[in-house]
């Protein structure tokens, strides 16, 4: 069944303001929609629920990259090839460059939106693990004001997030302060371009004397959606890398995260490589910690 | 496909002024239209092709505004005053444009239905780097598919197009700057 455009409707208020009091007068009924690379696929399926549909695309106060001494602020239709040639986010936030180069192809990243990509709540999601590490921010906006949350408290459950029906994604706010952090991102995919991945690691973490002063991991594809590994961090933090933190972190990881079995890969294969990718960051961590 | 004869009311089809090609164009078509179904049935741009329906094999790539897009993902109120380029629009005054040419010349094309959306990302990457390396070349066709060719006379038309006099030269030392552009990963994906 294909999808028929006379059954949809969309609406384009323009200003942010005007998106802003439609949400607000029809709580619910309205569904935001920016570079469409997810809605529009499923309405060209004929699986597109949302019959009422609102234009982001285009309104200037959203697609932003500000940048602060503290931190990138980035707004939520930023695409992700604005992310990749934008000097600042290549020089400081790496892990967010790097993730921005494995959205689909050239003609995704410049329509498939950072926000949009949150909002979708893919468990998969290439930008996550990154925003994770980087200990971002997520800044909402209603016509009740702003407010901003930890990004690692943004996603509940599978596809659900603390989205209020009548606010929107604002902005990303994504601390400069990593510079001397060793960072990590890895994804394990079917083939390079494309691909969506199986599983992905995002990890920062400082150390001093060799003991780990903070660290951060960010993981995709291992629960119902883009997780904080908490637990992980908790086997880690205060340690010094050797064979037994190793050990005991994997422990923790395995505990923790929650694969499934689906058609990309098997949860038994999540398992191994996510543990193989924190054996891989650890070891970066061991090596590079003892030349500094 | 309707072409608004389902529309429940007037509201449903606005006028949408774009330029195509050079010519500014209105479509009174319902607002969720796609782009692609615009192009085709509505402005009788055929040469735009739709293989998957879902962004993945960049059949329907299009240039909006000077980046490259999917036509199938776009719905069409978003094209409103925008700046669009179709394979339609690379040829100059009937004199193909150096990249149809040297797809001609190299093998580029066999069935045709990758080829529009090949052209457009391959113009898409020239215009913003006039001299790709094969690793560029690489990237920029990554979210074009082929099923004919094996992508290597692809790649290898583009690098033609990007260095003529050396057409032969080009397509000779391609092969092996593929094979070390494998071995070294050409795009971090």
């Amino acid at each position: 069944m294909r999808g028929n455009a006379a059954t949809h409707d969309l609406v384009a208020p323009g200003e942010l303001g005007a998106v802003l009091e439609l949400l607000a007068a029809e709580p619910g009924v309205w569904t935001p929609i920016a570079g469409g690379t997810e809605l529009m696929v499923a309405f060209a399926a004929g699986r597109l629920t949302a019959r009422k549909l609102v234009n982001l695309w285009g309104i200037p106060d959203l697609r932003t990259i500000q940048v602060t001494p503290q931190s990138v602020v980035i707004g939520a239709t930023a695409t992700f090839l604005d992310l990749r040639r934008h000097a600042v986010i290549a020089s400081d936030l790496p892990l967010l460059a790097k993730a921005a180069s494995w959205i689909g192809s050239i003609a995704n990243q410049g329509r498939a939106t950072l926000g949009g990509n949150l909002v979708n709540g893919s468990p998969a999601a290439d930008s996550s693990p990154a925003l994770l590490a980087y200990d971002a921010e997520i800044e909402f906006i209603s016509v009740r004001g702003r407010r901003r949350i930890p990004y690692s408290e943004f996603h509940t459950a599978y596809k659900c997030n603390c989205l209020a029906p009548d606010e929107l994604i604002y902005s990303i706010h994504v601390p400069r302060r990593f510079a001397q952090h060793i960072q990590y991102l890895r994804k394990v995919g079917t083939r390079r371009a494309m691909a969506i991945a199986k599983v992905a690691l995002g990890a920062t973490a400082l150390l001093e004397k060799g003991v780990i002063r903070e660290i951060r991991l960010g993981a995709a594809s291992l629960a119902a959606f883009p997780l904080r590994l908490l637990q992980t961090e908790a086997a880690l933090l205060s340690q010094a890398v050797t064979p037994d933190t190793i050990k005991s972190a994997r422990r923790a990881l395995l505990a923790e995260m929650k694969p499934i079995d689906d058609i990309r890969s098997t949860a038994e294969y999540r398992q191994r490589v996510a543990a193989n990718l924190l054996d891989e960051f650890l070891l970066q961590l061991r090596r590079e910690g003892s030349q500094s | 496909m309707s072409k608004g004869e389902d529309a429940t009311s007037s509201e449903r089809s606005p006028a949408i002024t774009f330029n195509v090609n050079g010519e500014v164009r209105i479509a009174n078509v319902p607002p969720m239209k796609r782009l692609l179904d615009v192009l085709r049935e509505d402005l009788h741009l055929t040469g735009t092709k739709e293989g998957c329906g879902e962004g993945e094999c960049g059949s329907c790539s299009v240039r909006m505004n000077g980046e490259l897009v999917n036509s199938c993902l776009i719905p069409v109120l978003q094209a409103e005053g925008a700046d669009i380029q179709t394979v339609e629009g690379l040829a100059l005054d009937g004199e193909l444009h150096p990249l149809q040419r040297a797809f001609l010349e190299h093998g580029g094309a066999q069935c045709g239905i990758c080829t529009p959306g090949m052209l457009m990302a391959a113009a898409q990457l020239l215009e913003q780097d006039p001299h790709p390396g094969i690793v560029q070349i690489r990237e920029a066709l990554a979210g074009n598919l082929c099923r004919c060719t094996g992508f290597i006379r692809i790649f290898e038309s583009v690098a033609a197009a990007v260095n003529p006099e050396n057409a032969h030269l080009a397509t000779e030392s391609t092969s092996g700057h593929l094979r070390d552009a494998r071995e070294e990963g050409p795009h971090a994906r």
